[in-house]
C-alpha cells in the first residue's frame, strides 16, 4: 500500500518512482529468504523432488523431521510399517514398478541398522532409494550415545552414495546430490545420517535447487560410435546370434528401443530373472529365462551361439555358471551404462558404453534386417524337450498334490499377463519366474541379486503404492513370509489392496532341494512349521483361505482377485517337488539338466 | 608385448586416485580393496596439483587384470574423480625413513660422514641422547639403512607410504576442466582385449 502512496505523491517524479520500485523489490528478496528449520527443509527437497510417499518408522532420533512431516499430510504420504526393513523392501517395490525413487525414513541405531539388508538388495539390484535416517546431536557423535550407531560406515559398501549431514544449511544442496546420485547413471540406493541438531536448526532457506552436475561422478559414459559400427558388423555377419538383456533395459527405459533391435536384427532373446517382462513373455523372439533354473534351450544354446550380445546385464554367476565354460566359442558384445561391468566377469569382444536408450537406437539402424529360422527352431526344439520333462510333470501331475506351476498358470489366465508380480526368494520364486506371463514392462519384482527371503511382502506393498491401478499379487513361500509376517499391518492399516498368495510346501524347498540333490537326502533343519496362516490374516483383519485341492485353484484364485481388498491365499503344494531344469552349480551351462537322472 | 604375461604376473602396482576431499572417502576407497581380501601395501593422501583435489597414492601386489578392475570399481565411486595404475618402471617413486640411534654409540663407533654421504642420510635432530636420521629413496636403500644402523642399537624406525609421479601424465588441471564440463567426458577405458578373443578365453 505504501508503495502506492509514494507513487501518488511522486507521480511527476519518475526516477523517484523507480528508486523507490527498485527498493521494494529489495526488500521483498530479502523477505524470500526464510528461516526454516532442517527438518523442513527435507520436506521440502522432497516435495520439489515429486515425491508423494514415504516409508518409514519414527524414532528418538528423527523427531524433529516427523514433527515437520505433520503439516505435510496433505502433500507427503507416510506408510508406517512394521519394521524397519520392510519400509526399504516397500520402497524398493515402489521404485521397481514406478521407475521412481523410493523415500524412507528411519531413526538412529536400530531404525538404521534394520535397513542395511534393504541398502544391500537394492545396491546388487540398483533400485533407487533414498534413505533418511536420523541421528544423535553432533556433540555426542562418538561418544556412544543413545542409539548411536556409525551409519555412515555400516553402510558405506551397500550404498552409491551417503553421507553424514550435521549442520542445516547444508541440507537442500546434499538431498538434491542424494536424488541426482540415487536416480541416475546406474541407479542405486543413498542414505543421507541427519544429527538431530541439524534437524532442528534453524537457517535461512535460499529455495532448493535440483542437482544435474556433479563434477567426480559420471553417470554415462560418452557413447562412442566405433565400437557401436563394429558391434553392428559383428552382427550382421553372424550366423547363430543371441541377445540376452537384464534390468538395464527396464532402468533405461529402454524397452521399445530394445523390441526394435530384436525384431530388425531377428535376434532371438533371452532374459535374466531382472530383465524379465522387459519384453512382453509370449512374443515371438522371445525365448525364455537364463540361469540357474532359467529355461533349457537359452542356457544350453549360450554355448552354441557365435555372437553373443549382452543388453544391461552383468553376467551374474547364477546367469553363467561356470566362467571357463561359458561362451566361449562366441564373440561378446556387451552394452552397458556402468563401465566397471565390462570385462568383470566375462570379457567383452565389443565393449559398448552407454546408456542403451541412445545405444540401442543407433546399433538398430546399423544392423540388417535379418531372420534366423532354424536357429530360432533350434530353441523351439530345446523347449519342446523341456516341456516333455519338465513342464509337463508341473503342470499336469500325476499325483493329487498340487504344484506351484498349476498355480502360476491359473493366474496367467485370469491376469492375462498384466499383473505385477512381487516373488520372495527360493522355488516358489523359480517357478514363479519359469511360468508367469507378463504383457507389460516393470511387473516382475523380485529379489534377484541378494536373493532376500521376506522381501515379497513388503515390495508388494510398496508396488501396490507404485502403481495404484494395478493387480499386485505376492507369491511368497512358506519360509519366506514368516520373515517379514509383521507387515500385514502394515496392510492392515493403510489398506494397500494386495493380494497374498503362499505356496506351502512345508520346507525350506530350495535348500531342502539342494540338501536332496547334493548332500543325499541329509534334511538338515529345513522342515518348517507355519501359523495357520488364514488366521493370522483374520487376525490382522484380512481375508484369507487355505487351498489343497485341483477344481479349487481357479475358483478361489477368482475368488481373491475379485475380492475388494487385501487377500491370503495360502496353496498347499506338493512337499518334495524339485526345480528343473538346473544348471549345478561349478557346471558349465550347456551342462544344464532337465531332470534328477540326469545328476 | 606379452599379452599372457602382463596378465598373469603378480607384481607391484601403484594406484593413483583422484578425488574430492571428503570424509569418508578413504573408507570407501579402502574396502574396495578388503572385500576382496586384497592387502594394501602403501597408502598415502595428499594435495595435487589442483587446488581441492585430493591424490591417493596406493600400493597393491597384484596381477593386472585384478588391479584393472579394482581401478574401475575405484572411479566409480561418486566422489572419485580418476584412476590411473602404473608398473614400477611407469612412475617415480619415494619413500621417506626415519631412524632413531643412540648418539653415544654412534658419535663413537659410527664414521657419521660415510653414512651421510653413502645412504644420503641427513641427520634431523641430534640431541645427547638420540640422533634421528632422515633417508628419503626406494625401499632397498631405505631397507639397507636399517641394515647399517642396527648393531649399533636402533631405538625407533617409520617408513612413510610411497609418493609417486607419472612419468607420462601431464597432470590433471586439463582433464578437470572436462570433468567440470556437464556432457559425458572423453576419457572411457580403452578396451585392450578388442579382438583377441582367443587369448582373452585362455586365461
Amino acid at each position: 500500500m505504501w508503495v502506492q502512496q509514494i507513487c501518488l505523491v511522486f507521480i511527476e517524479n519518475k526516477n523517484i518512482i523507480m528508486d523507490t520500485l527498485e527498493l521494494t523489490k529489495e526488500k521483498k528478496t530479502k523477505a524470500a529468504i526464510e528461516n526454516i528449520s532442517g527438518s523442513e527443509a527435507v520436506l521440502r527437497a522432497f516435495v520439489a523432488e515429486g515425491v508423494d510417499i514415504i516409508f518409514g518408522y519414527p524414532g528418538g532420533a528423527i523427531m524433529p523431521i516427523y514433527d515437520a512431516l505433520y503439516d505435510y499430510n496433505d502433500r507427503l504420504q507416510h506408510i508406517l510399517v512394521r519394521h524397519e526393513q520392510g519400509a526399504i523392501h516397500a520402497a524398493q517395490g515402489f521404485a521397481r514398478v514406478s521407475g521412481r525413487t523410493g523415500v524412507v525414513f528411519a531413526t538412529s541405531g536400530p531404525g538404521a541398522t534394520n535397513l542395511v539388508t534393504g541398502l544391500a538388495d537394492a545396491m546388487i539390484d540398483s533400485t533407487p532409494v533414498v534413505c533418511i535416517t536420523g541421528q544423535v546431536f553432533a556433540h555426542l557423535l562418538g561418544t556412544d550415545a543413545f542409539q548411536e550407531t556409525d551409519v555412515i560406515n555400516i553402510t558405506t559398501p551397500v550404498t552409491k552414495w551417503n553421507y553424514q549431514v550435521t549442520d542445516a544449511k547444508e541440507i537442500p544442496s546434499v538431498l538434491a546430490k542424494a536424488f541426482y546420485i540415487a536416480g541416475s547413471g546406474r541407479p542405486g540406493p543413498v542414505l543421507i545420517d541427519i544429527t538431530k541438531n541439524a534437524q532442528l536448526q534453524l537457517f535461512e532457506y535460499e529455495g532448493y535447487k535440483k542437482c544435474d552436475h556433479i563434477r567426480s561422478y559420471r553417470p554415462k559414459p560418452i557413447v562412442r560410435k566405433e565400437y557401436i559400427e563394429q558391434a553392428a558388423k559383428m552382427i550382421n555377419e553372424a550366423e547363430r546370434p543371441f541377445v540376452i538383456f537384464g534390468q538395464g533395459v527396464i532402468l533405461g527405459k529402454a524397452e521399445k528401443e530394445f523390441q526394435k533391435f530384436i525384431e530388425k536384427a531377428g535376434i532371438p532373446a533371452a532374459w535374466t530373472i531382472l530383465g524379465m517382462s522387459a519384453i512382453p513373455t509370449n512374443h515371438p523372439l522371445a525365448v525364455g529365462m537364463l540361469g540357474m533354473h532359467g529355461n533349457y534351450g537359452p542356457n544350453l544354446l549360450t554355448n552354441e551361439c557365435d555372437v553373443l550380445i549382452a543388453i544391461g546385464m552383468r553376467f551374474d554367476d547364477r546367469v553363467t555358471g561356470r566362467l571357463d565354460k561359458y561362451a566361449k566359442q562366441a564373440k561378446v558384445i556387451h552394452l552397458d551404462i556402468d563401465p566397471s561391468e565390462i570385462d568383470k566377469n566375462v570379457k567383452a569382444t565389443v565393449p559398448v558404453w552407454g546408456d542403451c536408450k541412445e545405444t540401442l537406437p543407433i546399433l538398430t539402424d546399423l544392423v540388417q534386417q535379418k531372420v534366423y529360422p532354424q536357429w530360432l527352431q533350434k530353441f523351439t526344439d530345446c523347449m519342446k524337450k523341456e516341456e516333455g520333462k519338465c513342464i509337463k510333470a508341473e503342470m499336469n501331475p500325476d499325483t493329487e498334490i498340487l504344484t506351484m506351476g498349476e498355480v502360476i498358470t491359473a493366474i496367467n489366465e485370469l491376469t492375462k499377463g498384466e499383473a505385477v508380480i512381487v516373488t520372495d526368494v527360493g522355488q516358489h520364486q523359480m517357478v514363479a519366474c519359469r511360468y508367469a506371463e507378463y504383457n507389460k514392462s516393470k511387473s516382475n519384482i523380485t529379489s534377484g541379486g541378494l536373493g532376500t527371503m521376506g522381501f515379497a511382502l513388503p515390495a508388494a506393498i510398496g508396488a501396490k503404492y507404485g502403481a495404484q491401478e494395478r493387480t499386485v499379487i505376492a507369491i511368497i513361500g512358506d519360509g519366506g513370509i514368516q520373515m517379514t509376517i509383521q507387515e500385514l499391518g502394515t496392510i492392515m492399516q493403510f489398506k494397500p489392496e494386495v493380494k497374498i498368495i503362499i505356496l506351502n510346501n512345508k520346507f525350506l524347498g530350495m535348500v531342502r532341494q539342494w540338501q536332496e540333490l547334493f548332500h543325499q537326502n541329509r534334511y538338515s533343519f529345513v522342515n518348517i512349521e507355519s501359523p495357520d496362516f488364514v488366521m493370522v490374516a483374520k487376525g490382522y483383519g484380512i481375508e484369507g483361505k487355505s487351498i489343497s485341492k485341483r477344481e479349487d485353484v481357479k475358483t478361489v484364485l477368482k475368488e481373491m482377485l475379485d475380492h475388494k481388498g487385501s487377500f491370503l491365499l495360502e496353496v498347499i503344494v506338493g512337499k518334495e517337488n524339485n526345480v528343473f531344469p538346473m544348471v549345478p552349480q561349478g557346471r558349465g551351462v550347456a551342462e544344464v539338466v532337465l531332470g534328477k537322472d540326469e545328476l | 608385448m606379452n599379452f599372457k604375461n602382463i596378465i598373469m604376473n603378480k607384481q607391484e602396482y601403484t594406484i593413483t586416485v583422484y578425488t574430492e576431499n571428503q570424509i569418508g572417502l578413504l573408507n570407501r576407497i579402502a574396502i574396495i580393496f578388503s572385500r576382496r581380501k586384497i592387502n594394501i601395501e602403501s597408502l598415502n593422501t595428499s594435495p595435487s596439483e589442483v587446488d581441492s583435489v585430493h591424490r591417493f597414492t596406493i600400493v597393491i601386489n597384484e596381477i593386472e587384470d585384478v588391479v584393472r578392475k579394482l581401478c574401475r570399481q575405484i572411479e566409480k565411486q561418486v566422489e572419485v574423480l580418476k584412476a590411473y595404475y602404473n608398473t614400477n618402471e611407469e612412475i617415480i617413486w619415494m619413500e621417506l625413513a626415519l631412524y632413531k640411534v643412540p648418539t653415544e654409540i654412534i658419535a663413537e663407533e659410527v664414521k657419521v660422514e660415510r653414512l651421510l654421504s653413502q645412504f644420503g642420510a641427513k641427520a634431523v635432530v641430534i640431541r645427547k641422547d638420540y640422533t634421528v636420521f632422515e633417508v628419503s629413496g626406494q625401499r632397498e636403500e631405505t631397507d639397507a639403512f636399517i641394515k647399517v644402523l642396527e648393531p649399533y642399537g636402533l631405538i625407533e624406525f617409520v617408513r612413510s607410504a610411497r609418493v609417486a609421479i607419472i612419468k607420462d601424465s601431464d597432470g590433471f588441471h586439463k582433464k578437470l576442466k572436462s570433468f567440470e564440463y556437464k556432457e559425458p567426458g572423453e576419457t572411457v577405458i580403452e578396451n585392450e582385449f578388442l579382438d583377441k578373443n582367443q587369448e582373452v578365453f585362455s586365461m
